[in-house]
């Protein structure tokens, strides 16, 4: 999230979309109520079903699943075709007015430099004309036909509200209201927000979904305000501290890369990661990526990662593929190419997609270790549950260890929620029978490791030897110790860049923030952007003043928000170019004429006059950016394109199959399915009553909500001859549930031109462990393939057919 | 909204103090004293109160777990109540059906309590010691990189990439384990790395 969670009250509009809040996410759309009821604000809902949060929305508005790019470009459209436009927000903190390269271009559903063969483009066209000065060109008149602006104006006006009904199935005056209901955010003094969550991620172009509501909002000058903002409602509670610590194929803390076998050396790695601003006098901040770079090598390696073995460049891994995502590691553990795989914490046969697959999997691998709480399906993939998992376990040849952990209730330590605050907890109950920390078993793994390369010697023991372990106790590192290293520490002492006399951080503290991070090994820091969360000062995740001065809904002295303490990202942004706010009943930020003052910690540095530096500092452009380069695979601009399983051809070119540079393997190529089969469309979705798989464990929970169900329209019902609570089959070309249907008026045919689509709803909390009865997750149907840009899987649009059957009669 | 009185000691004043007041606003203000004296206090007060977070969504509402014992003074601690924060600013005290039912997933039947293992081919678990266990763990892990490790490719570049061994984290885990998980599996060269963000 952009914004926190208490900030939503400040919002005049909350559009729902890609998500379901109320139901998902229920005590932070309480904020949503407050914002209904105190500021008189509205809600929309758009969205395949009429859910709960669309039962006390203003405007409810369906959608066919996998649409919703079009219905996106579509409202941009119409806000640019309205003069519905923050002018001066998009002229000046947009990259509107840049200048496009002549060779790019958009045509039948692609743009230019596609490679039919490679599934990929040649993305060299899709950049800025740089001029003799090393600056991208821009026209600040958005007169240049090749400016950002033109080009998107263009690329957007196909998308009429004649198309949105077509492809969307969204009736034309359902969607000119909401236009009309959004366009008013385009006044300065007015902000909408969007908070959405895995309707949008778990697609093909899910990535691209984003993008499109994220254009929106800097159209009408949303992002950086009070009320505003991009609003990912994240699921799970520390899910949004894994991805900041980066514990993904790819990434290094901080949001920093994995090395590729193109970066041989420590300077090639650099010489990509510059940052050269495009714009004079811009901020560019990832210019100071070697300092959070080497002081996270510092973290890693200490007195062994020196300059002359540059940082220990060597000892990290280098790619050889983007990722090795859980897609690609199923599809080679299938293959017979993994040995070990650990789950801590997870359960992947019902949260992985094609569970046929997974099985096949995992069952070829020599060990599987689950770390967990609680039973998870996943340890006993082995063991057959009849019809719920039919498999031959004598066959089974996989060794399983399952090891018990604590829970929450059992631990310290800070989780980061979905508004970055980074907050700390502490234990409160002794851990079952036998039942030990993460932490102290990931220890308890290392150091035998460790041990087994001292004694036996073997490949590669360097980094392992080397690992940096100054634990007080190195069986069982604190939380403290370990939040410390987060945040860094001086190694030698840290001295001010400009004025070198003046001590910043003596040798052996801890450092103030990531300012003080250095790239010549005076310092260590493990991730950059929570520095400043455990410093001299003591525990800044720990604090509980829950002052708001002025009721801004900001809480500035409650935990800690990265980076910085900054509460609400791209805050400069909420004033105009003079530094005035957009809005004087919502202030946030304010140029007093020195400096620049308010609510929250500034964005750009204190001191930098308005109109010379741009509020998005993270950008080379010091600009948001509405067009994006090459930076994401599937194009510079959002584009239509349909699911892999769709039943209607995408409109722009019928011979384009889902997202066109997606990585498919083979083998699931095969396992897409068509409609002429399987005419139905299904999408799968959470209950209020259920967190995923864990509550099923819980008997008030698997109460509330016992036995799994498909949801499915009165029509449907009809056509197939299904009855309310009847028993039905459903089935994909990968796999067959049986569930009770649950009819009802909620889900309703959708007419996308001349074709009706039904939806069949999924819902995803049941399987063969726990208090509840068994059931199946949708993961038993969905296709083997993600997002083109992150592998984020395919969950929200497939295809599927159903039919009455028969099953044990239940009261 | 700041609150100084802790609400244990909130907790302990009310149920004696409710009793003593109205005995005084009926005229029996020399009964107080006895009143405090035996009027019992409310069950919670006798627990140890702790801060947590809700471990579900990323809202990450604030909790007070109640236990009978203090874990933080060494002491076995059995949670018996979980409740929302009031002075928590997202979610002020309130919690959806799941965090109202948290304290039911502590004491979930289907805890784990010891390590097991299911060998090649059986039908079932079988306990095994931390030490086995871990010892396995370890000879795997070691056994595998030490015969998979891509040291360099084809054109002689160091990878120092191990590719089949795979490691899902958990996003559930607090920072601080994400951080030695994270060390721990990339020195060890793991590339196979994900957490629930993926999905």
């Amino acid at each position: 999230m952009t914004n926190p969670w208490t900030d939503i009250k400040n919002t005049d509009l909350v559009i729902v979309m890609g998500g379901n809040a109320a139901e998902a996410h229920p005590c932070g759309f309480k904020w949503v109520t407050e914002a209904k009821a105190r500021r008189g604000a509205k809600l929309i809902v758009v969205d395949p079903r009429f859910t709960r949060t669309a039962s006390v929305s203003d405007y409810y508005a369906p959608i066919r699943p996998g649409s919703d790019i079009t219905f996106l470009m579509a409202l941009i459209n119409w806000m640019i075709q309205n003069d519905r436009v923050q002018w001066d927000y998009v002229r000046n903190f947009t990259n509107a007015p840049f200048i496009v390269k002549d060779e790019f271009g958009w045509s039948d559903g692609l743009f230019s430099g596609y490679d039919p063969e490679k599934r990929d483009y040649d993305k060299s066209s899709w950049d800025y004309v740089i001029g003799e000065d090393g600056f991208a060109q821009v026209d600040m008149t958005l007169q240049n036909p090749r400016c950002v602006w033109n080009l998107l104006k263009e690329h957007v006006s196909r998308y009429t509200p004649e198309l949105v009904a077509q492809v969307c199935g969204t009736p034309k005056d359902r969607f000119l209201h909401i236009a009309e209901m959004i366009g008013e955010c385009a006044a300065p003094d007015k902000a909408m927000t969007s908070m959405y969550a895995l309707g949008w991620t778990q697609h093909s172009k899910g990535a691209q979904n984003i993008r499109g509501m994220a254009m929106l909002q800097l159209v009408l000058g949303n992002i950086g305000v009070r009320g505003g903002g991009m609003n990912a409602l994240r699921g799970h509670s520390n899910i949004q501290g894994l991805t900041d610590i980066g514990l993904m194929s790819n990434l290094l803390p901080g949001y920093m890369n994995v090395p590729t076998e193109a970066e041989p050396d420590l300077a090639t790695y650099m010489s990509s990661r510059a940052f050269k601003p495009l714009r004079p006098g811009q901020t560019s901040y990832w210019q100071n990526y070697s300092k959070f770079f080497v002081s996270f090598m510092k973290a890693m390696w200490g007195d062994a990662a020196t300059a002359q073995n540059e940082w220990a460049y060597h000892w990290l891994p280098k790619l050889d593929v983007p990722t090795y995502d859980v897609l690609r590691m199923f599809e080679l553990m299938k293959a017979g190419k993994v040995n070990n795989y650990f789950c801590q914490g997870f359960n992947p046969l019902l949260a992985f997609p094609d569970r046929g697959k997974l099985t096949e999997a995992f069952s070829k691998l020599k060990l599987l270790v689950v770390m967990d709480p609680l039973e998870t399906e996943t340890a006993r993939f082995w063991e057959n549950h009849g019809e719920h998992n039919d498999v031959d376990t004598a066959a089974i040849q996989t060794e399983v260890i399952q090891l018990p952990t604590t829970c929450f209730a059992e631990d310290d330590g800070s989780l980061v929620n979905s508004g970055r605050w980074l907050q700390w907890h502490w234990a409160a109950g002794t851990p079952p029978g036998q039942s030990k920390r993460d932490t102290w078993i990931m220890s308890q793994i290392f150091q035998r490791v460790r041990t087994l390369y001292q004694d036996e010697g073997g490949i590669l023991p360097e980094p392992i030897l080397n690992l940096t372990w100054d634990y007080a106790d190195p069986e069982e590192p604190t939380a403290e110790e370990l939040a410390k290293e987060m945040n860094g520490r001086a190694l030698a002492d840290v001295h001010d860049l400009k004025d070198t006399a003046k001590l910043l951080t003596p040798a052996g503290k801890l450092l103030a923030n990531f300012s003080q991070y250095r790239d010549d090994g005076s310092t260590m820091g493990a991730c950059w952007i929570f520095s400043g969360s455990w410093t001299e000062d003591g525990n800044m995740m720990a604090r509980r003043d829950n002052a708001d001065p002025d009721d801004v809904g900001l809480f500035p002295n409650w935990t800690y928000a990265w980076p910085l303490n900054r509460r609400i990202l791209y805050n400069r942004a909420s004033a105009d170019l003079q530094g005035k706010p957009w809005d004087a009943s919502r202030k946030l930020m304010e140029w007093d004429g020195e400096k620049w003052a308010g609510y929250d910690v500034p964005d750009i540095a204190p001191t930098s006059k308005p109109g010379e530096v741009g509020p998005f500092i993270m950008n080379q452009e010091g600009t948001s950016r509405l067009f994006t380069r090459g930076m994401m695979r599937d194009g510079p601009f959002p584009t239509h394109m349909e699911p892999f399983e769709s039943p209607i051809a995408n409109v722009f070119n019928p011979e384009m199959r889902g997202n066109p540079v997606a990585r498919v393997f083979v083998d699931d190529a095969e396992q897409f399915a068509t409609s002429d089969e399987f005419p139905f469309v299904a999408t799968s979705y959470r209950l209020t009553e259920h967190f995923h798989y864990w509550t099923k464990n819980n008997r008030i929970n698997a109460a509330l909500q016992p036995e799994f169900f498909v949801e499915i329209s009165e029509e449907l019902a009809a056509l197939k001859g299904i009855t309310r609570g009847g028993w039905v089959r459903v089935w994909s070309k990968r796999g067959s549930v049986k569930a009770k249907a649950l009819v009802t008026k909620r889900l309703k045919p959708l007419q996308c031109g001349d074709k009706t689509v039904y939806v069949v709803g999924i819902p995803l909390h049941w399987g063969f462990v726990g208090a509840a009865r068994k059931g199946w997750g949708p993961n038993s149907l969905t296709p083997f393939v993600g997002d083109a840009n992150v592998e984020t899987p395919e969950f929200k649009a497939f295809l599927v057919n159903i039919e009455p059957a028969t099953g044990e009669a239940v009261s | 909204m700041n609150i100084d009185l802790s609400r244990r000691g909130f907790l302990k004043l009310a149920g004696a103090g409710v009793a003593a007041t109205s005995l005084g606003a009926m005229g029996f203000g020399e009964a107080e004293a006895a009143e405090q004296a035996h009027v019992r206090a409310f069950k919670l007060a006798s627990m140890t109160e702790t801060r947590n977070t809700c471990t579900y969504c990323s809202v990450a509402c604030g909790i007070l777990i109640y236990s009978k014992g203090d874990v933080a003074a060494g002491e076995n601690a059995v949670i018996t109540h979980i409740e929302g924060d009031a002075d928590h600013p997202t979610n002020r005290g309130t919690l959806c059906p799941k965090g109202a039912a948290l304290k039911d997933i502590v004491h979930s039947e289907t805890r784990l309590t010891a390590p097991r293992i299911r060998r090649p081919g059986a039908a079932g678990f079988e306990e095994i010691s931390w030490d086995e266990a871990l010892d396995k763990i370890a000879r795997a892990l070691k056994d595998d990189r030490d015969a998979n490790m891509v040291l360099t490719n084809d054109l002689g570049v160091p990878v120092n990439r191990w590719t089949t061994t795979g490691f899902l984290a958990a996003s559930a885990t607090t920072n601080e384990t994400a951080w030695l998980t994270y060390k721990t599996v990339r020195a060890m060269g793991i590339v196979g790395f994900d957490n629930q963000a993926r999905v």
